[in-house]
């Protein structure tokens, strides 16, 4: 990649460029992102700013990236979009109609409404990241086939709503409970399998998986899941089920498609392979893995020379919490930490900032975060099929004049 | 420092207010995205990469994959869609569409129509 062309979170071109030459009209801007076939039309959608358009249809948004420099919880209209499913989003959901079922291995069926959600169950609330499995699949090495995902697919938000762990303690979960299954209004239009998450029953009901009505103190966007959607604080996006309509306890692992065939990792500790080869064994895709990004400086940017420069970023993982953040302004050789900001609960993204010398020069920033349990950033991207859980140690090159 | 002090009002202060009560009963807009725009390159065999892959996604799914890809590549993604997503296509058709898909996508399909 060459520095000059293309900024590792992409390069916009045409509005602006267009509107100087005073040719505003019909034209559409793109942002680059630095890997091939990476550009990305910029178009807005209902409820949304203009977002990164991965694919039309089913909607595929990309958060543009510099939204993640500007606060620890990434506004509604930015947070990006990803369905699977042709169809969707869902049409003509009605919140005056919208019912929310809990049915299987249970006592007593609940049947809920909106307003039941709201009125006779104990609202929670929790800070927490939404990253999609492949976050960063773009950037793979070889390159793998999928949604060509930059970095902008993620984003943390408060979310308010019901506990599952108070639903199916409503509805009497039977003792030969196993297994919690999820799905949603979007119905499949064609042969694809519908989507359907599971989790077990313990972790389904440990509190933090929670119905979520309200995100960012405001309702979901219909992109993002209106009305309810299911949060799994810790956990890659893909159980995060959108429009949620249906909680059925199982008395055996979920056979949902997206469970068994779909949204697997390679069986062993650093869920990777050697590059090229696929896993002889899979498990289904579980925690986030601990990740942090430099959200201040693009790669291939020009900045002033400072004595003190600030750097700064989020970082977050699968739900120990931030322990350190560490930067280093020499590709890696010598490192010292960044502060981290304000605690917004261990499944939030975490805000940090370091003062780092930046003479004139080139200089190769890296941040590299710890979680509390130990685990580290790696410095090499490992590979896996389906390139999901990228986590490499993010590098901004930049160079101080 | 700055990250802390950028955050001195966090945005869901607004999350206990009556007014996010009332919004959130209230239905959301009519939902009508851009229209799509994204078009299978021309050639041979794009009426029946048209006709079958259509069907549940649109064509920017295929010109955003990676370039220079070998055949292979083409072929296993047609594989895929049949074995693991039910999509019917016979067995003729999905060779003409993988033979479309390596030949028309293996260079960069940015600007081209």
């Amino acid at each position: 990649m060459a520095l000059d062309t293309a900024h590792r979170r992409g390069v916009i071109t045409g509005a602006a460029a267009l509107l100087a030459a005073g040719a505003a009209r019909g034209a559409e801007p793109v942002v680059t992102l630095p890997f091939g076939n990476g550009e990305r039309p910029v178009r807005t959608y209902p409820e949304k700013r203009p977002m990164l358009v991965l694919t039309e249809r089913p909607p595929q948004l990309e958060t543009p990236f510099e939204v993640f420099d500007h606060g620890a919880f990434t506004p509604n209209d930015a947070f990006f979009v990803r369905y699977h499913l042709a169809g969707t989003p869902p049409r003509g959901l009605d919140a005056a109609t919208f019912r929310l079922k809990v049915a299987g291995a249970v006592d007593k069926p609940l049947d809920l409404g909106l307003a039941d959600l709201r009125r006779d169950f104990p609202a929670t609330e929790i800070a927490a990241v939404n990253e999609c499995s492949g976050n960063g699949r773009g950037f793979s090495n070889p390159r793998v086939a999928g949604g060509q995902l930059g970095e902008g697919m993620m984003g943390n938000a408060l979310w308010r709503g019901v506990s599952v762990k108070a639903l199916l303690e409503r509805a009497g979960a039977k003792a030969s409970a196993h297994a919690v299954e999820f799905n949603g209004a979007d119905r499949p239009q064609t042969t694809v399998p519908d989507f359907v998450k599971g989790l077990g029953i313990d972790h389904a009901r440990n509190g933090d998986v929670m119905v979520a009505y309200e995100m960012n103190g405001a309702p979901l966007p219909l992109l993002n899941g209106y009305p309810l959607k299911l949060i799994v604080p810790g956990y890659y996006g893909t159980y995060w089920v959108k429009h949620l309509s249906d909680i059925t306890v199982l008395e055996q692992e979920s056979q949902s498609f997206w469970m068994q065939k779909s949204y697997r990792i390679p069986d062993n500790d650093c869920a990777c392979t050697p590059p090229g080869t696929p896993a002889t064994s899979t498990r289904p895709i579980g925690k986030l893995n601990v990740r942090s990004f430099i959200t201040n400086f693009t790669d291939g940017q020009t900045t002033k020379a400072l004595p003190r420069a600030p750097v700064r970023g989020v970082a977050f993982d699968g739900g120990s919490g931030i322990a350190a953040v560490d930067l280093s302004t020499d590709g890696g050789r010598t490192w010292a930490p960044a502060a981290l900001g304000q605690d917004h609960g261990r499944y939030s993204f975490r805000e940090w900032v370091a003062h780092a010398p930046l003479p004139k020069g080139e200089h190769q920033l890296v941040a590299r975060a710890r979680n509390k349990a130990g685990e580290a950033q790696p410095m090499q991207a490992s590979w896996n099929q389906s390139a999901y859980m990228r986590n490499v140690a993010d590098v901004v090159r930049v160079t101080a004049a | 420092m700055i990250a802390v002090a950028a955050f001195a009002a966090p945005i869901g202060l607004a999350a206990g207010t009556g007014v996010a009560r009332e919004a959130a009963a209230k239905a959301p807009p009519a939902y009508a995205p851009p229209p799509e725009a994204s078009r299978f390159i021309d050639g041979p065999g794009v009426q029946l990469t048209q006709r079958y892959c259509l069907t549940c996604h649109s064509a920017d799914y295929v010109s955003s994959q990676p370039p220079h890809m070998p055949p292979s590549f083409w072929q296993g993604e047609v594989n895929k869609m049949r074995a693991n997503y039910g999509a019917t296509i016979p067995d003729d058709a999905a060779k003409a569409i993988a033979d479309y898909l390596a030949a028309t996508y293996a260079e960069p399909s940015a600007g081209r129509k």
